[in-house]
């Protein structure tokens, strides 16, 4: 099912001879790797291009001239540093989240389901729903059940959880809720898979040799299940750190919910500032192969695919 | 009807074959002749080269240096579809998208031979699998998916059947009977076997001839009677059953025996079963070849060697035989069985022994045991 | 055992909670196309099938839907098979760059949609080509054709290559083993591989955002409408295709399990 694209580690079984037949993998290879070298590779350079610009001598708006403006990464770093700073925090908590409410229900489908497989594969196929459905009418959905007249933003005011002038919606609260929710199935489909994969017979074994429950968990289920966990919290914090439906004005944010996407979406899209929103998206970018370069060396999971 | 399938099995001719990957050489220099209609064995430990052959006479690999001829005919450079062999993979390989007539019938189809599936039943018939033509593999025992791919690469009549250990995946029980029913079959039909094998029971059961292959050479060829009886080598007698070795300078020979000083104690072979006649040889003798004697030395006679006295350190009861583990001062261990018919010699740990064995049984080694510690732990 | 006797009762409630929260938003826009609405789809006005009967005459909505599958059909296409010859490559050859080749297919699923989505956009821009479903396109078979590798991949891993060479040893040419021996036992891999790519291009709105210049998907339509309100209609398509795509899964999966038990009976 398609559930294996979020598989963690390689497969167990490695097929064995590896034939060096280098014409027929050229063959193979070529039309794909030409692919992404002319709609992903070359992008990344024009947009790194595109953030030195400067605006047109000639002053027409959204004409920009080549440059090597490297002050428009400052320019956009002074302007929009709470901007990024949010998103990074925002993508942690929504992935810790995540991470913690996926993990006990990957572990069930996966382990205590094991000897039902139809319900572990309709289990599954819940877990997977939500990709059926566009996750922009998900978003959505969650507005209208906290909206402002909504029962449970009355019911919380009226036991004074919230006061009466506040309201969820436009809050980082409502922002990181939506994107926790939004990147689940992101996080819960690797942990599965690599908990489908855990042999119960090391956890006898750990029980055998006098570990309590929790300390199997800890010594054995978690650094096994390490894979999973790790492409888990990179398939949820990349795309979030780079989300801008959930913190927009018209789904769950609002003033001060605005991550870098919106940021690069509204100096993009709307005012036409190339550079700025290119200089913008090339940090993030630079952030975010940082940070998942140190976290896999870290974790010592070098084989990505 | 099986002789439907009566091919004229061709003969196998490996010459100066050499095979690289990266990083290791798998064989060496291989020069091989395998008349038609026989069945021969590869034996070997594994990462012996063994496969590597097999896989080479397959087309599935391409040798280094050396040709493949198959009667006669040089295939080196041809395709595995394009090469008159057909093998018995390990697994068994049975695709498991399509049922048992259509396996069996792949080969026939891939030629357009005509009536693949009339020719797939008769050939399910030989192996006695008819009635399960119309299932999965999947669906099968070990035993009948190993009958289907036998089927599934007799039913084209090859000139040579690979079996790359085929039996592998078998219980011991089911193993017997299936060695019993290949042998039949390779009689039936009468072709070329080639049987890759780390078994040395089943290669000496089954092959007309084995070869015993070590670190990508052949070690030694020959009817398995042969090899067991008068190994040449440190590592078909170990390899091929079991062997009490003891390394000694040449002393005293004559025109049809020579003796060795072995820490004291004088070891006699016949001359005709050694491979080298002078300086430090090895010189064994099969466990079940000796004798031990309590209370007092055997009379010593020309016909036998005699060591001891020793202490029994280990007795392992094994139902058909009784084996004993006996240390003898400066010789070190000796292996002795003894057959289990009710009156064994001694049942005691710590008894003094003698050890004997007739000079006929022994036999000389053209090389020698890497060292006298390994040796020990070998025997062990 | 006792050890885990925790599980037995705590990991089965919690379960069932979790999937309550994954599918309350599912059921609120089930529940919403059958809202008897006017303008705006917010407030409970009462049942009714006329949005599901009438779903295309709330203006856009279907020419959104017909462009999302179009593009979807079209891009799961090419990044399937750019995607499976590149899966079969990493697995059984051996090439030089290969870590190399590792890199480039992992970067875009690590590289933010916003990124890609601007990236594209800017080339676009300096090559001066129009945006539209082409352009949309593009995008999509890039950003697919990843996790295609990483799905069939897989598959070709698990696949013993002696069953390729037993076909080679029967007479099997190469393209014969191919497309008789290979590329059946692929093909789950190839399927789950497709549905794949189709859903994520089917749901994409950032990349397409950027890419999209007045050319209208159904995510953009939700996007552009949320301003003013998402109109039921938007609703019926949207559960429309979610009881479509769980009714294929179910049966798929009811079919395996219905086989796995028939095998195991025999």
């Amino acid at each position: 099912m398609a559930f294996a694209a979020f598989g963690s580690a390689t497969p167990a079984k490695t097929s064995g001879p590896v034939k060096s037949g280098g014409r027929v993998a050229l063959f193979l290879l070529l039309p794909g790797l030409a692919y992404l070298a002319a709609f992903f590779l070359t992008p990344l350079i024009s947009l790194i291009v595109t953030s030195l610009q400067v605006p047109s001598v000639s002053g027409g708006y959204g004409t920009y001239d080549y440059a090597l403006a490297i002050g428009n990464y400052w320019d956009v770093i002074a302007s929009y540093y709470p901007q990024i700073l949010r998103s990074f925090g925002f993508a942690l908590v929504a992935t810790v989240f995540a991470l913690l409410i996926s993990y006990p229900l990957a572990y069930f489908i996966g382990v205590t389901a094991r000897r039902w497989p139809l319900l572990q594969g309709l289990m599954l196929t819940l877990v997977i729903a939500p990709f059926f459905i566009s996750f922009l009418l998900r978003t959505f959905a969650w507005k209208q059940l906290f909206s402002n007249e909504s029962w449970i933003v009355t019911t919380l005011q009226s036991l004074h959880v919230l006061s009466p002038d506040q309201y969820l919606v436009g809050t980082p609260f409502m922002v990181i809720f939506g994107l926790t929710y939004n990147f689940i199935p992101f996080m819960t489909l690797p942990l599965y898979t690599s908990l489908e994969r855990l042999d119960i017979r090391l956890l006898e074994a750990g029980a055998d040799l006098y570990a309590t429950p929790a300390k199997i968990f800890r010594k054995i289920t978690l650094p096994i299940t390490m894979p999973g966990i790790i492409s888990g919290t990179l398939l949820t914090f990349i795309p979030i750190a780079g989300d801008y439906v959930n913190a927009s004005g018209d789904f769950l944010g609002g003033t001060g919910t605005a991550m870098i996407g919106n940021v690069v979406e509204s100096k993009y899209l709307v005012q036409n500032n190339y550079p700025a929103a290119s200089a913008l998206s090339v940090l993030l970018m630079g952030a975010i192969l940082l940070l998942v370069t140190f976290y896999v060396r870290r974790s010592g999971t070098e084989d990505l695919l | 009807m099986a002789t439907e399938f009566v091919a004229r099995g061709a003969d196998l001719e490996l010459v100066g074959i050499r095979k690289e990957f990266p990083g290791f050489t798998a064989i060496e220099n291989l020069d091989l002749k395998i008349p038609a209609g026989e069945f021969f064995a590869l034996l070997g430990p594994s990462g012996c080269g063994k496969t590597t052959t097999l896989r080479l006479v397959a087309g599935l690999e391409q040798p280094t240096a050396g040709r493949i001829l198959i009667g006669g005919k040089d295939v080196t450079d041809m395709k595995p579809h394009q090469r008159p062999v057909n093998t018995v993979f390990q697994s068994y390989a049975l695709f498991p998208h399509m049922n048992v007539l259509e396996n069996v019938a792949f080969g026939l189809r891939q030629r357009k031979i005509e009536e693949p599936l009339a020719k797939a039943q008769d050939a399910l018939k030989l192996v006695e699998l008819e009635h399960l033509a119309l299932r999965r593999p999947q669906q099968l025992s070990g035993g009948q998916q190993q009958r289907v791919a036998l089927a599934r690469a007799l039913v084209n009549r090859p000139s040579l059947l690979l079996l790359d250990e085929p039996l592998g995946a078998l219980d011991l029980k089911l193993r017997r009977q299936m060695q019993i029913e290949l042998k039949a079959i390779q009689m039936e039909v009468g072709l070329t076997f080639l049987h890759v094998t780390h078994d040395q029971e089943e290669a000496m059961d089954m092959a007309d001839t084995v070869a015993v292959m070590n670190k990508g050479r052949i070690e030694q060829m020959g009817a398995p009677e042969k090899l067991y009886d008068r190994p040449k080598t440190v590592f078909v007698s170990k390899f091929l059953g079991q062997s009490n070795l003891f390394v000694g300078e040449v002393t005293e020979q004559n025109a049809t025996s020579l003796s060795i000083n072995v820490s004291g104690s004088k070891l006699t072979v016949p001359k005709e079963r050694a491979e080298r006649h002078e300086g430090r040889i090895a010189l064994g003798v099969r466990p079940e070849k000796a004798n031990f004697h309590e209370d007092e030395a055997p009379a010593s006679s020309a016909g036998l060697n005699i060591i001891g006295p020793g202490e029994i350190i280990d007795i392992r009861f094994t139902g058909v035989s009784n084996q004993y583990l006996i240390d003898i001062p400066n010789l070190g261990q000796v292996t002795v069985f003894a057959q289990n018919i009710g009156k064994s010699p001694v049942t005691e740990l710590g008894a003094k022994v003698w050890v004997s064995w007739k000079v006929e049984h022994s036999f000389g080694l053209s090389d020698l045991p890497i060292d006298s510690v390994t040796e020990s732990i070998a025997v062990l | 055992m006792k050890s885990f006797s925790l599980g037995r009762f705590a990991l089965p409630v919690y379960a069932v909670i979790a999937f309550v929260y994954l599918l309350i938003p599912i059921a609120y826009t089930f529940v919403f196309s059958f809202n008897n609405s006017l303008k705006t789809n917010l407030i409970w006005r009462g049942f009714t099938l006329d949005k599901w009967a009438n779903v295309c005459q709330q203006q856009g909505v279907c020419e959104a839907f017909g462009n999302s599958i179009l593009i979807g059909v079209i891009s799961t296409v090419f990044a399937t098979t750019l995607g499976t010859m590149i899966a079969i490559a990493l697995v059984r050859y051996r090439f030089k760059f290969r870590s190399a080749v590792s890199l480039l297919l992992f970067l875009p699923m690590a590289t933010p949609e916003v990124v890609l989505g601007a990236g594209l956009a800017s080339q676009f821009f300096s090559l001066g080509a129009q945006k539209g479903i082409a352009t949309i396109i593009i995008a999509h078979i890039m950003f697919c054709l990843s996790f295609v590798v990483v799905t069939v991949k897989a598959r070709v891993a698990s696949l013993d290559p002696a069953l390729e060479e037993a076909g080679r040893d029967l007479y099997g040419s190469p393209s014969q083993v191919f497309w008789k021996i290979t590329f059946p036992l692929l093909l789950p891999g190839i399927m789950a591989a497709a549905l794949l790519s189709f859903a994520l291009s089917f749901d994409d709105f950032i990349i397409t955002n950027f890419n999209s210049g007045s050319a209208m998907t159904f995510p953009k339509y939700v996007y552009t409408a949320a301003a003013r309100g998402i109109p039921a209609e938007a609703n019926v398509v949207g559960s429309g295709v979610f009881l479509l795509a769980i009714a294929i899964v179910i049966s798929i999966q009811v079919r395996s399990a219905a086989k796995a038990k028939r095998l195991r009976r025999s």
